[in-house]
């Protein structure tokens, strides 16, 4: 019996295979494979192993890594057996090793020295199995070692080893180009070998090539389309022939070729017309084969420069495959279809019936394709149908991985070809509705742009009723539940901004709504925050207007518990909104302007206008700012930290009973002498020294503290001063310094700020924040030393939290940012950030719910140069113009192809499924049938063999092939 | 090119796995528990492709036939035509059927080795090296006896020396590069 000659295993072996296809569960699989594993672990240390069995043992490590265990032990014997003479073990131990190892395994270089030997060998069987093994097992750094020998063999008087020397260049070239670069040349040579075979495998590695640079293989247009036809006029022998088919894989793959030759090449293109034409005749349109090589026919049409005879055969073909009872013809049909429209956008219009049946097919894959076909070929008249149907899908399918391209496939045509604001709006909801976790962020904020900016006109009246048709769909949606968190935050941004604008609603209406949106995800703090910002702008807004503000009771809970919020920017936003409703018509106007998100914020990055503040507080005897470059890093702020730390613990639960020396130990020693500069890399962001000096001058300025710290930290630093700081690292050795000097005793939102920042260039930072005050009061004791500890962090958190308002009050206009930036948490900077967000297109990180997260992001983009911005307003500028121009186009009258398509939509829904039941049997091995007394000989055998199959019917292929 | 092969049966057991991308054992135990839920999924009368970016990375398809109690499944990339691909599985199933004679899911498991081996005859480095399955049988035939008999160095004859002899087809390529 033929299975057994040459491959033949032991009882044990088959007693393993039998006992694990007999396994009821993966419980039992897995404790027969373990065993398994223990016994070979035994056994193949044994010494004089005979040769046949350590083969064996390979064989059945490979079995058991295939059933997902760990065989790495055996590793070892594997690669052993490739020094074995015997082709069979040879050939075995290369088989494993492929299977085992990667490519930049540890194991690998005690290969290569075998490698190099086989590929030399006499035997071309060797030769091969060496190949074999070279294509998977040699990495970039010993293609070198084998690659002379390699290029040897594509001389070997033998075709297989010459193809398969193609195939190992081809293998190094797809790994690391630059190392065969120069032996581009034997592909184009080796395309003129004698052996058909050997020219189809060199067609490989040029078609990766002419996919990187056509251009240079412009010459080879000639040869490729003789070698072509050629085959398609059965030059080959017959053995090339695939079922009545003159070698096909090979006419497929000259034919991608080609098409990416001819691709933007008239010249090219003329050459190749006559023999696709043939080819086009010829083929055999009966066979699976037949019609892969027509369907590779036709991607070359569609990719070559257009000839309209051969438009038309494709057509034919087309509709052919769209009309076929086979779902994979349909699916080839659908996809072809797509390639051609491109050229020929008009020949989609024959097909529309069959598009639709395919849309209404039971086979997913078919439906996704001719989705993918849909996307290709929206217009602005039939957008809304074909987003419609892409939703509608979307919402019934499960994977995550496909709902998230279609969603954002949606949004992308809904973008692009919206007819109307209004339709867009409703779009975008059911989008976000039921993907809305899935989509990009980004696509929030281009949705918040536009509802703020309007399409760009000056039309105000459309603007507005753009806005109050998104403030009323989304007071309907709101109170659903399990929306998700981006479509919230677009919910409360909108409802904050314009809830009130058109006098509908009143104040009361909307703030009640946005209490509810913070109460109903009261876990998500991002949500909670725009629910509290928009309300701050509601009342805002309505003071602004000379209306007396009535805070609902459910409204001021809410506050009142966000101000004990665990979250800073929570608590931040909460006493904002209490400060800003205490202020005055005017103010509030200056702070929070009406509907003016899309207006630039101008930031005074000198703080020019603290410069009185600064010369009286300097009359009154402050300590002088000093300039970061004067200022040498001192203290590493990891130590501090780590310090804080230590402190932490020691303020809670100490369990070690020697721990405590520590915390008295003076802190200003040990950290300067433990400080290593490389702990200072983490924070080398450029932009960061200049923020710093800014945030840094303003306490300074206040400071009011005493000197005999300061010249005592001095004294520290001269005598530990280090020279060794190198520049990158000076950022954040200025900051620490800042905070020595003036961190103890001065203001109290320096060292806040500065330990915030700090905070921001870790990625933990959120987790962070929530425990800041802590940290701050540590700092704070940290600085002051043991005495003042107890003193310092209440007045310490009094002040942070009062520091906002004045700041606010005392700013004029859009200054106030920058003087909130002061503050610990600019709540002030959070509002107003958005806008810069929303127009920043250049920068999809930024996106406005992280910058409610993370305030010194905001930071940095309020204190970037305002070129970016502008450059940033300038591409949002051209984008709603070039939207524009397509909202222009929708307005007109549909074309008459468009409502042809549309039609079919609406009236052909229930032709769905014309053709169930349709199998996808394959022609070509009929002549075949099963065999049963072969079949059962065979059982009998193996039921001998002690095996029992592990599946009823003994004739497992009865339908092979039938 | 070619990703990956993959054969397991109805059950979801793998029969045999060959992955031209190398891939750690986990990973390669996660894709099959993965193929095997989208192949289960699928109904009876559908095509016999599917897209599976979501399994396998970007721009990555595969194509399965369904035989008695076995699933083939072929993983490839957009440089590969899917119903050639259909096509390879066939070459591979006719070899393996007149290797075995009425090929089973039994054949392949007590043959895992000689499978690989006409495997790799006819898949060669995520590349198609072959796809004549009688050219696949004369080679693996030709490995077994070879193998069978411990001598390596033993000078084979000619055997298929008639492919070489066939006419040379690309001589007009040729005089080109002179």
């Amino acid at each position: 019996m033929g299975s057994q000659g040459g491959f033949g295993n032991s009882k044990e072996f088959l007693d393993l295979v039998k006992s694990i296809g007999e396994a009821r569960s993966k419980a039992e699989e897995d404790r027969i494979v373990l065993h398994e594993i223990e016994t070979l672990k035994r056994r193949i240390v044994e010494p004089d192993i005979p040769k046949r069995k350590m083969k064996e043992f390979i064989i059945r490590l490979v079995y058991v890594e295939m059933l997902g265990h760990d065989a790495s032990f055996g590793y070892i014997h594997a690669v052993k057996m490739t020094h074995d003479d015997s082709l069979l073990l040879k050939r075995t131990g290369y088989l494993a090793v492929t299977l085992f190892l990667n490519e930049d395994h540890d194991l690998i270089i005690l290969i290569v020295n075998t490698i190099q030997k086989d590929l030399k060998s006499d035997n071309y069987l060797v030769v091969c199995a060496a190949l074999n093994a070279v294509c998977k097992l040699i990495n970039e750094e010993t293609i070198p070692a084998v690659l002379p020998q390699v290029v040897e063999l594509l001389g070997h008087s033998k075709e297989a080893v010459r193809k398969k020397a193609i195939m190992a260049l081809h293998r190094f070239y797809q790994r690391s180009p630059s190392s065969v670069t120069h032996l581009v040349s034997n592909f184009r040579k080796k395309l003129c070998d004698n052996d058909p075979g050997v020219m189809g495998a060199t067609l490989c590695p040029l078609f990766d090539l002419i996919a990187v640079d056509a251009n240079s293989y412009k010459d080879l247009v000639i040869s490729f389309v003789s070698i072509l036809k050629q085959v398609a006029e059965r030059r080959l022998p017959k053995t090339y022939d695939y079922h009545q088919m003159p070698a096909p894989f090979i006419q497929i793959r000259l034919l991608k070729i080609l098409a990416l030759l001819g691709s933007g090449d008239r010249q090219a293109s003329e050459n190749m017309y006559t023999v696709v034409g043939d080819i086009f005749r010829k083929c055999d349109s009966t066979s699976n084969i037949g019609n892969a090589v027509l369907y590779e026919c036709i991607c070359c049409v569609s990719s070559i420069y257009p000839n309209p005879k051969l438009l038309e055969a494709a057509a034919d073909v087309i509709s052919r495959f769209l009309k076929s009872d086979s779902h994979n013809l349909k699916y080839m049909g659908i996809d072809a279809l797509s390639r051609l429209i491109k050229i020929s956008p008009e020949i989609a219009e024959q097909h529309q019936l069959a598009v639709i049946d395919c849309l209404e097919d039971p086979d997913d894959t078919l439906k996704r394709k001719t989705f993918e076909l849909l996307y290709r070929m929206t217009k602005s008249s039939n957008v809304e149908v074909i987003v419609d149907r892409m939703i509608d899908y979307m919402i019934s399918i499960n994977d995550n991985h496909y709902k998230t391209e279609i969603a954002s496939r949606c949004v992308e045509l809904a973008e692009q070809f919206a007819p109307s604001n209004h339709w867009f709006i409703q779009t975008m909801n059911k989008v976000f509705e039921h993907a809305g976790d899935l989509v990009n962020i980004k696509v929030a904020d281009n949705l918040m742009r536009l509802i703020a900016e309007g399409f760009g006109e000056d039309d105000d009246t459309a603007d507005c009723q753009l806005r109050s048709s998104a403030v009323e769909s989304y007071l309907r949606i709101i109170g659903e539940p399990k929306l998700p968190s981006a479509f919230l935050q677009v919910i409360c941004w909108v409802l904050g901004e314009y809830g009130t604008a058109g006098g509908k609603y009143s104040a009361s209406y909307i703030t009640g709504k946005l209490c509810d949106v913070a109460e109903a995800h009261s876990s998500n703090d991002t949500v909670k925050a725009y629910a509290v910002t928009a309300l701050m702008k509601v009342y805002a807004f309505e003071i602004a207007a000379g209306r007396k503000v009535d805070m609902l009771p459910e409204c001021q809970s809410l506050i009142e518990e966000l101000s004990a919020s665990h979250s800073t920017d929570l608590q931040q936003r909460a006493y904002e909104l209490q400060a800003v409703v205490t202020l005055d018509a005017h103010a509030v106007e200056i702070i929070m302007p009406s509907d003016a998100s899309c207006e630039d914020i101008e930031v005074d990055k000198n703080l020019s206008f603290l410069d009185s503040y600064v010369e009286r507080s300097l009359e009154q005897g402050a300590q002088p700012y000093i300039p970061e470059n004067e200022r040498s890093g001192m203290i590493n702020i990891s130590n501090f930290r780590s310090q804080d730390q230590h402190d932490t613990s020691t303020h809670t639960l100490r369990f070690e009973a020697y721990e405590l020396p520590k915390t008295s130990a003076p802190p200003r020693i040990s950290p300067v002498s433990l400080a290593p500069s490389t702990e200072l890399v983490p924070v080398p962001e450029p932009s960061y020294p200049v923020e710093m000096h800014h945030v840094a001058s303003v306490p300074s300025v206040s400071d009011t503290g005493s000197t005999e710290l300061r010249l005592r930290l001095d004294g520290v630093q001269k005598k530990w001063g280090r020279p060794t700081y190198s520049s990158p690292a000076s950022s954040s050795s200025d900051s620490t310094s800042h905070k020595a000097v003036n961190g103890v005793t001065q203001s109290d939102v320096s060292s806040t700020s500065t330990s915030r920042t700090r905070d921001s260039s870790y990625d933990s930072r959120s987790a962070q924040a929530e425990i800041s005050s802590e940290k701050k009061k540590l700092a704070a004791s940290l600085f002051g030393g043991p005495s003042k500890t107890e003193k310092r962090p209440s007045s310490t958190s009094h002040k942070v939290a009062r520091s906002t308002s004045p700041a606010v009050e005392k700013s004029q206009g859009p200054k106030a940012v920058a003087s909130s930036t002061t503050g610990v948490v600019s709540e002030k900077a959070a509002p107003l950030q958005q806008p810069p967000d929303l127009l920043d297109l250049g920068e999809p990180t930024v996106t406005s719910s992280a910058s409610s997260v993370d305030p010194f992001k905001q930071l940095e983009g309020l204190l970037d140069p305002t070129q970016a911005t502008s450059a940033a307003n300038h591409g949002a500028v051209d984008n709603t113009k070039a939207a524009d121009i397509m909202s222009m186009y929708s307005e007109f009258p549909p074309s008459g192809q468009s409502s042809v398509i549309a039609n079919p939509f609406t009236t052909n829904a229930g032709d769905a499924n014309l053709i169930p039941g349709l199998s996808t049997t394959n022609k070509t091995g009929h002549a075949k049938g099963p065999n049963p007394r072969d079949a059962l000989e065979k059982d009998a055998l193996v039921r001998q063999m002690g095996v029992t199959p592990m599946s009823q019917n003994p004739n497992l292929f009865k339908d092979l092939l039938g | 090119m070619i990703r990956a092969v993959i054969v397991m049966n109805t059950q979801g057991k793998p029969r045999l796995t060959k992955f031209y991308d190398y891939m750690p054992p986990e990973k390669q135990q996660e894709l099959i528990r993965r193929v095997f839920g989208v192949l289960c999924s699928r109904a009876e009368n559908v095509s016999n492709f599917v897209e599976a970016d979501s399994v396998f990375g970007p721009d990555t398809r595969l194509v399965y036939k369904h035989y008695a109690t076995l699933y083939f499944v072929f993983v490839f990339d957009s440089s590969e035509n899917e119903l050639a691909m259909l096509d390879l599985i066939q070459v591979l199933v006719e070899t393996l059927d007149k290797c075995f004679k009425n090929v089973c899911e039994l054949d392949i498991v007590f043959n895992y080795s000689k499978l690989h081996t006409i495997l790799d005859e006819i898949i060669f480095g995520g590349q198609v090296l072959e796809t004549s399955s009688a050219e696949v049988m004369k080679a693996v035939e030709e490995i077994s006896r070879l193998s069978l008999s411990l001598c390596f160095c033993w000078k084979q004859p000619q055997i298929l020396s008639h492919l070489s002899l066939s006419p040379f087809l690309v001589g007009e390529v040729d005089s080109m590069h002179e």
